[in-house]
């Protein structure tokens, strides 16, 4: 998007196209791998909700997947989210994602009941098939946003998103095309409260594509060796570390911090650049956005581009030796030192408090 | 011999762009034009095709004039073949207008010379979307090859191409037809550096201009601003949080008395942290 080359669009009087006040509704879909839903799909549940309420309209979920998932059980959870529908796609071509199956399956979901809103997950899956279907519904797409609103006037999505590096938001609006779409990172929204009580009617769809009609094969999949050891995204305790640490080695007192707490190490991006870490615990805008209910920042001084991915965290602990560093501006607690002495004592009163507690319950 | 097309994009130096702390503008006096470090990695595995197997490399980008020098680089490191898209009527595209400007520039292309692979960026540093690649493969219905990680095999003869794709949690093993698009992620190869035969022959080729009509539009229903669905509502600076940091001091300052200063003052206003810790420590 070349936001540069076009300014702000005046406030005219906007009228939509009869022809599109049709389109009725919020919908999201409901990413799966490997029988687990993603976390991004029920926290835009939770924000599609909201939407849906202030438009006085349904939310629905789309999933698609291959019987061996069970994805009927993928509809039931998008309901306990607060999902009113459900249309689900079941067939075995649905295995493993590939674009060509899944864009024409949504596709032709979106020609049949007409959404107003479409909302994906800013992952490899979500921008990859939220690229395919706009372009093939030849409607707008606003990729990454951080924010999601309505202007319920005019029932126009207002999807707000970082641009020119984080350094400004700008506000994107579809207007006269629909479904107007949108995808959003992991972790920038909150999850949404499980309501068990809650159900919904499940509305089905047959994809009609047969496995030869299909040009791309999956010949393998190799997971990830550590994908199951590193989820910093979701992780509830992170400890990072900037270049302040001045030395590898001295990235051991973020381990040993988090080793205590049983947090995740996070890191900033020179910190991976100088491969002290691996790139997957890069918070930040070119890295994760992740919401811990506790993160701490040794040494980090706190740019913008780091600041995106986790000023959401309950709470945040800056130990810096600048009483001027930026991350200072929005920590909740500062600690004004050198993190390779303040970072030992940290571990070691964790360490006692949480030894003083297994004590008592023993 | 195979025929590759790399979209490049040149875009400013998002390292050493600062907005204006008044206006909110974006201050870009003296601020260098880079091709998209993204489009990098695009490019020199286009060359690596074409080292190994023999290939005929046409870069393409849509800008203002001055985009020629991002095509001259790419000459310089030994693309065979530039085309400068530009035209008033591309101003104020977003990606879905921008790919059909891209695809149908490549359209024309395809008349002169059949292409089997196209490839981009995974995504630029000032639009950031990824979505331009995808919106020209679905328009030349061209297989989709996003987030690709390596190229294990292209067979010329059969059609066919053989790659890994980095998916949540893992790596797919794809395999596909050709002509395909194929987006490329970071840091799966290095650039080469320019050789003085190619700088030579960069600052010697003539780069071809295209306007929209040589680009094969007519109707400018969907270039520019017309052809994009989506309008910047509004633009504005992050609101920064008011609230500054409780500073944490003790008498003597020393780490000890910190450390435990730290965790009386957060565990009285924040319970729940102590019980998440005793959680996860456990
Ligand atoms: C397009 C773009 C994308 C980017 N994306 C990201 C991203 O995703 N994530 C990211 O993190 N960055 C990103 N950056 C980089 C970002 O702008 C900053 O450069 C980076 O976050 C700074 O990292 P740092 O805080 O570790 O290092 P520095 O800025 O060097 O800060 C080090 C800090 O440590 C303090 N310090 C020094 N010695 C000590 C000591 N002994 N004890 C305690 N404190 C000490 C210093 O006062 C200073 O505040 C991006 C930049 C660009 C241009
Ligand atoms: N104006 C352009 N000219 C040529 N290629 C482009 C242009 N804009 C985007 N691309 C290509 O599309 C990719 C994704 O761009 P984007 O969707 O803006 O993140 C880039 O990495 C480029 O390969």
């Amino acid at each position: 998007m070349s936001e540069e080359a076009r300014k702000p669009a005046g406030r005219k009087k906007f009228e939509l196209d009869p022809k599109l006040s049709e389109y009725r509704g919020i919908w999201v879909f409901v990413e799966h791998e490997r029988g687990v839903v993603h976390g991004v799909s029920w926290e835009l549940m939770g924000e599609g909700r909201k939407l849906a309420d202030k438009l006085g309209v349904e939310l629905s979920a789309v999933v698609m997947g291959s019987p061996a998932d069970d994805p009927r059980k993928f509809c039931r959870e998008a309901f306990v989210y607060g999902a009113d529908k459900c249309y689900l796609i079941e067939d075995a071509l649905l295995k493993n994602y590939r674009n060509q199956p899944f864009t024409k399956g949504l596709t032709d979901l979106v020609n049949a009941y007409k959404p107003e809103i479409l909302l994906l997950g800013a992952t490899t899956l979500g921008r990859d098939l939220a690229g395919s279907v706009a372009t093939t519904l030849k409607t707008g797409l606003t990729a990454d946003c951080t924010e999601l609103n309505i202007d319920a006037e005019i029932r126009s999505l207002l999807a707000t998103r970082p641009t020119f590096g984080g350094s400004l938001l700008c506000t994107i609006q579809t207007l006269n095309y629909r479904p107007q779409m949108a995808t959003v990172r992991p972790r920038v929204m909150a999850m949404p409260q499980r309501d068990e009580s809650r159900s919904g009617a499940i509305i089905e769809a047959t994809l009609s594509l047969l496995e030869t009609d299909i040009v791309t094969k999956v010949l393998d999949f190799i997971p990830d060796e550590n994908s199951n050891k590193v989820n910093l995204a979701y992780a509830d305790i992170i400890v990072s570390g900037g270049k302040g640490l001045k030395k590898q080695e001295n990235f051991q007192l973020v381990r040993d911090l988090a080793r205590v707490l049983g947090a995740e190490v996070g890191a900033t991006r020179p910190v991976v650049q100088s491969g002290w870490v691996e790139a997957e615990r890069q918070v930040g805008q070119t890295g994760k956005t992740v919401r811990p209910k506790l993160y701490i920042a040794a040494g980090i001084s706190g740019a913008i581009q780091h600041r995106v991915g986790m000023d959401s965290s309950d709470v945040i602990v800056a130990i810096n030796s600048d009483p001027n560093a930026p991350i200072f501006d929005f920590a909740t607690y500062g600690i004004v030192g050198n993190a390779m002495t303040i970072l030992p004592a940290l571990t070691e009163a964790f360490r006692k408090e949480l030894h003083g507690r297994k004590a008592v319950v023993a | 011999m195979l025929h590759i097309v790399v979209c490049i994009k040149q875009v400013p130096d998002s390292a050493q762009i600062r907005v204006h702390p008044v206006t909110n503008t974006i201050m870009r006096q003296g601020v260098p034009a880079i091709i998209n470090p993204y489009d990098l990695y695009a490019l020199e595995e286009a060359l690596r095709i074409k080292d190994k197997f023999g290939a005929y490399v046409t870069v393409i980008t849509m800008g203002p004039p001055q985009a020629e020098n991002a095509l001259r680089k790419a000459l310089s490191f030994g693309a065979d073949d530039a085309i400068l898209v530009t035209d008033r009527a591309f101003a104020g595209a977003d990606t879905l207008a921008t790919s059909f400007a891209l695809a149908s520039a490549i359209g024309q292309i395809e008349k002169n010379m059949p292409v089997d692979l196209v490839f981009c960026g995974k995504q630029t540093i000032d639009g950031d979307t990824a979505q331009v690649g995808p919106g020209i493969a679905k328009r030349l219905e061209l297989e989709l090859l996003t987030y690709i990680s390596s190229i294990e095999s292209v067979n010329a003869a059969k059609r066919e191409i053989v790659v890994q794709r980095r998916s949540e949690g893992g790596v797919q093993v794809l395999k596909t037809r050709l002509p395909s698009l194929i987006t490329m992620l970071e840091g799966s190869n290095e650039m080469r550096f320019a050789t003085m035969p190619n700088m030579i022959r960069a600052a010697k080729t003539k780069v071809s201009r295209w306007d929209r009509v040589a680009a094969g539009i007519e109707d400018v229903s969907n270039i520019g601003l017309k052809g994009s669905p989506t309008v910047v509502s509004k633009v504005f600076a992050p609101s920064p949080k008011t609230v500054k940091a409780e500073m944490v001091q003790t008498e003597s300052n020393d780490p000890q008395d910190l450390a435990a200063s730290l965790l009386m003052r957060m565990f009285t206003k924040f319970p729940q942290v102590r019980e998440e810790i005793a959680r996860s420590a456990n």
